[in-house]
């Protein structure tokens, strides 16, 4: 008997542990950074935080199928707002917690120069983007190339990831010899640690503000809202700074 | 159906490198799941499992390793490169030498069980009768294996053309070499155009169930006691 009993405060306990946990969906780009910042979180509240990284179209079709996530950190602004007209997202909880920035990355050092010449120069096979119908990061890449006059003369040479987590593995394995990243993805402690790289001018392109929403399973989790005063907070900010978004 | 022209090209190009890598695999399978059948050799454990691998590897895994080893770093790509192929990743080639990776089981374990269903008794018939050995593989062993090959070729078709994540890290998603039906599909499907990921998984079914039924009744005819 005295196994039940310990059997049953465990299962309590299990039960207590779960009401301050926070399931949070997360755009690919911001998966490191939100780690980072979920470390700290735990620290400093005990809510344990559980990550689940995808691209924000896929989150998007789970959210609306009955996923259990309580937030969607999302790598754009429309995905959030749908979700909110839909009644999926509550009402009036949406902000910008990151703008990302957009990045010409090669392996090869000193190969790309600080004003993205390398792309007019055209001495390479294949450049990476994300599907610019896709990825937000990819239709900055595209006004980039438009605003410089390449677009059509380098679309040839496109490969493209489905998102721009899957660019990254086409760039580093050195298969295309540059392309279109998110700084994110590159910048580790606020330096570009390896290859070369041409940090695009903000305005060349709109900015990519990214949304983080409280959806409607999260309502009645403090914990939920917590988690998103917290991504608002210095604590966090500097967590973003140091991987690069504004 | 709401397919438009990307839709059909992508239709298309599945058909092509289903259709191409099954042609390989049955050329490349059949000697060796020949092999595998008759020998006694210490190798033959090693190499089947070798040849159930692909099973194993989760496709994207696959598929990335596959992006390493074919690219500029990479063992296969320093070869195809120095050959003058340049670097298969991103091309149609690529994705038929993938493809041929990620289906051989599919395709060599059918044909290595009829040949083992065969046995050697026909072929020491065979070769009474004065048959070469080449003669008999031709005319007895592959004959009366007949219904092995066309399982395989079945599976290799089938399994070549709902390959998905290997093509997503190899392929690039370009349109008329790398933008097959299972990328494309899943494109719509990110982009919330649910209606086109619906008419094109609604063709895509259409299709393979037509092309499983024809292969189907092929059979059939060949299929004794």
């Amino acid at each position: 008997m005295a196994f039940l009993r310990i059997f049953v405060a465990l299962l309590l306990m299990g039960d207590v542990a779960h009401a301050a946990e926070v399931r949070v969906a997360v755009a690919a780009n911001f998966s490191t950074p939100a780690q980072q910042i979920a470390a700290a979180f735990t620290a400093a509240t005990g809510h344990k935080v559980t990550l689940s990284a995808g691209s924000t179209g896929k989150l998007y079709a789970q959210i609306k199928n009955g996923a259990p996530f309580d937030a969607l950190l999302a790598a754009d602004a429309e995905t959030p707002a749908k979700l909110e007209t839909e009644g999926v997202g509550v009402a009036g909880s949406r902000f910008v917690y990151a703008t990302g920035r957009l990045i010409l990355w090669s392996k090869r050092a000193g190969w790309v120069d600080d004003q993205g010449e390398v792309l007019a120069k055209g001495a390479f096979e294949h450049l990476a983007i994300a599907d610019p119908k896709l990825a937000p990061y990819g239709a900055a890449a595209i006004e980039v190339l438009e605003k410089r006059g390449l677009l059509e003369t380098l679309r040839p040479r496109f490969v493209q990831g489905e998102n721009i987590a899957q660019v990254h593995p086409f760039v580093v394995s050195g298969n295309a010899e540059l392309g279109f990243l998110a700084l994110s993805q590159v910048m580790r402690e606020g330096k570009i640690t390896e290859g070369s790289a041409w940090i695009v001018p903000a305005g060349l392109h709109r900015p990519i503000h990214q949304e983080a929403i409280l959806l409607t399973k999260g309502r009645n989790n403090p914990a939920a809202r917590d988690w998103l005063d917290h991504l608002r907070g210095e604590m966090a900010r500097s967590v973003m700074r140091a991987f690069g978004y504004l | 159906m709401p397919l438009d022209p990307a839709d059909w090209q992508a239709l298309w190009l599945t058909a092509k490198l289903a259709t191409v890598t099954t042609l390989v695999l049955l050329v490349l399978g059949t000697p060796l799941a020949w092999w595998l059948a008759r020998t006694r050799s210490a190798w033959k454990g090693p190499i089947s499992a070798l040849v159930a691998m692909p099973l194993i590897l989760p496709p994207t895994v696959l598929g990335f390793y596959l992006l390493l080893f074919m690219g500029p770093e990479g063992w296969l790509g320093r070869f195809t490169h120095a050959l003058g192929w340049g670097y298969l990743p991103f091309t149609f080639g690529g994705l038929v030498v993938a493809s041929v990776i990620y289906s051989l089981p599919f395709v060599v374990q059918p044909i290595q069980n009829a040949f083992e269903v065969v046995g050697s008794v026909p072929l020491e018939a065979a070769a009474t009768l004065r048959a070469s050995p080449l003669d008999a593989f031709l005319t007895v062993a592959i004959p009366q294996a007949r219904s092995g090959f066309i399982t395989a070729a079945v599976l290799g078709f089938a399994h070549t053309v709902g390959e998905f994540g290997v093509v997503l890290m190899i392929g690039g998603n370009i349109p008329n070499a790398t933008q097959v039906v299972s990328v494309q599909i899943y494109a719509h499907v990110e982009a919330l155009e649910y209606t086109q990921a619906h008419g094109l998984a609604g063709g895509l079914v259409c299709f393979s169930f037509a092309i499983l039924l024809i292969m189907n009744r092929v059979r059939r005819p060949g299929q004794r006691g």
